[in-house]
């Protein structure tokens, strides 16, 4: 059994970083690299994908990472894990296999699967599962033909178990975020599903790590005080088997970490802090303590954890309508008002025209759009940015809107610009229904190759 | 004495579906002590009168000596079906920090200077 295991996270979102998860794996010692490539609706457009062409469905980008660290994961041993198989692990499977084979190697890659219960959910909704949305408390009768993908966020225990098979790179379907940190612990130290403490441990740690570099000097309130963010380290968990851990970065990168920028990281999308609920264990966030060690290094202590609920999540995306949204610069002598003029036009020459939506919106960005009426108004505002958006189930309706916004450029008030990109076009909006399954309807499976 | 929670204060915000959270973080227990009595729900409420057009829940974590504000239905509908600018909330935390409170002097001193 390891002493310390060092856990580092290289992609907090969709989106993040390319090279975070090389510098990670390159810049010092590493025992595990986890990867987060989805996003509530990420798992929807690769549905969408993997209809149109049965080999697609996954999280193309995480291919060329692998790439770029492959000898690191062949001859360093660095194991990654990772949900960038997205609805279809098979398929990554097989191409990471052949992209090793080019490079002469040989590579173990263990997938997961049973998360996906989009073909079964109306034979579920049959056997008397609900799946009422559990922050609304709608039924699911109204999005029910509507549905793009359904996956259970499923236990980390399936991670240790394809480690314990020899997998080197694994593929974890939707486990929940922190358990792409806690898998690797569960597997190194024997931790039991009754362990709660230590399960609490292990999840509080990839809570911690999940979202990249915000708990290593991004997004933090005293941003002065952060040097050379260009270079930010991303984070690394150094576990222990009694469920100790420190949170810290590798030597000679940029950022801070202290208790402030780990401590402004706990309280990320936090709910009741008492009960932070995860496939694993019921987490009690407010039962630890979190101590500055030497520079860029802290410590978690006494985590505790209770037992599990009966039920997993279940993240269903579904089809709700469009959407679309443009802006317009106005600058000059009486910037603001004449903003308020141009939106006025503009939903007046909309409705004359016999337009109506479901829902809209008028911002001014530089004024309050992010924080309303919090701020006064400073006395003199150079420019604003016009922000309109228009949301309806009608897809010809919200094109109509975007042929709106360029006119008044030249029919409204003096000193309008910014607009280019064309005309703002309809987009799918694919919204998240959170529900719930008990937990004997999910099966999971694990296969090494 | 008038300050800005942005002194003596760190802050967090994400989503939680239709709502958003905004933590405050406290790097002095006394000060900490004093943010449990004086910045009540109602307080934040009145703050984001603006933006949240529910409920605030608030909920308090001794050991980390931060306090957490559930701002609900403050994200126009939230998800992606949400049309404004910040339709995550990630702003919502900075402007929690520019609430101005009467701050007792006597703290002053456990305020750390950046």
């Amino acid at each position: 059994m390891k002493r310390i295991v060092r856990i580092g996270n290289g992609q907090g979102f969709w989106g993040d970083s390319i090279d975070a998860p090389v510098h990670l794996a390159k810049g010092g010692p590493l025992d595990y690299l986890t990867l987060d490539y989805l996003a509530e609706v990420t798992l929807s457009i690769m549905q969408r994908q993997k209809l149109k062409n049965p080999q697609a469905g996954y999280a193309r980008d995480f291919l060329d990472m692998v790439k770029r660290i492959l000898p690191e994961i062949t001859e360093k041993g660095i194991k990654v894990i990772t949900n960038a198989g997205g609805v279809n692990p098979q398929s990554c499977r097989e191409k990471l296999i052949e992209l090793a084979a080019a490079s002469g190697k040989n590579i173990k890659i263990g997938v997961i699967q049973g998360d996906d219960i989009f073909p079964d959910l109306k034979a579920l909704i049959g056997k008397g599962i609900d799946f009422k949305n559990i922050d609304t408390g709608e039924s699911i009768d109204s999005i029910i033909d509507k549905v793009y993908s359904a996956n259970v966020y499923i236990n980390s225990f399936t991670i240790a178990e394809a480690l314990e098979q020899g997998a080197q790179i694994v593929l974890a379907g939707r486990v929940s975020d922190p358990g792409l940190a806690l898998g690797p612990c569960i597997y190194e130290y024997g931790w039991k599903e009754t362990d709660f403490n230590l399960l609490a441990s292990g999840t509080l740690a990839g809570h911690i790590t999940e979202c990249g570099a915000q708990c290593t000097g991004g997004n933090y309130s005293d941003w002065k005080s952060v040097p050379y963010l260009a270079g930010v380290g991303y984070p690394i968990i150094e576990m222990q088997a009694d469920g100790q851990f420190c949170i810290t970065k590798h030597k000679g990168t940029g950022g801070l970490v202290n208790r402030e920028t780990v401590g402004e990281q706990i309280l990320y999308e936090m709910g009741d802090p008492a009960h932070y609920i995860s496939p694993d264990v019921c987490v009690d966030f407010t039962s630890f303590n979190l101590t500055d060690k030497e520079k860029n290094r802290v410590s978690v202590e006494n985590v505790k954890g209770f037992e599990a609920t009966d039920t997993y999540k279940v993240s269903i995306s579904y089809f709700a309508g469009y959407k679309a949204s443009g802006q317009l610069t106005i600058s000059g002598p009486d910037a603001l008002e004449k903003a308020k003029l141009t939106a006025q036009i503009i939903w007046e020459r909309l409705s004359k025209a016999g337009y109506t939506f479901e829902d809209t919106s008028t911002e001014f960005l530089g004024v309050s759009s992010c924080h309303g009426e919090i701020n006064a108004q400073p006395e003199q505002i150079n420019e604003v940015v016009l922000r309109l958006g228009v949301r309806d189930q009608n897809k010809d309706k919200v094109n109509r809107f975007g042929k709106e916004i360029a006119p008044v450029i030249t029919s409204g008030p003096p000193g309008v610009t910014g607009f280019s990109g064309g005309r703002p076009k309809a987009q799918e909006i694919v919204a998240y229904w959170p529900a719930l399954i008990p937990k004997e309807f999910v099966h999971t499976t694990v296969d090494v190759l | 004495m008038k300050i800005k929670l942005q002194q003596i204060a760190h802050a967090r915000s994400g989503d939680k579906g239709a709502h958003s959270n905004a933590g405050l973080l406290f790097t002095s227990p006394e000060i900490y002590a004093w943010a449990k009595t004086n910045l009540t729900s109602q307080l934040i409420k009145n703050h984001f009168k603006s933006i949240a057009k529910g409920d605030i829940i608030r909920y308090e974590m001794d050991n980390l000596l931060a306090l957490n504000f559930i701002l609900g239905d403050s994200l126009g509908g939230g998800g992606s079906e949400s049309l404004i600018n910040d339709a995550q909330g990630k702003t919502h935390g900075q402007a929690l920090l520019l609430l101005e409170v009467d701050f007792p002097d006597e703290l002053l001193q456990f305020v750390k200077e950046n």
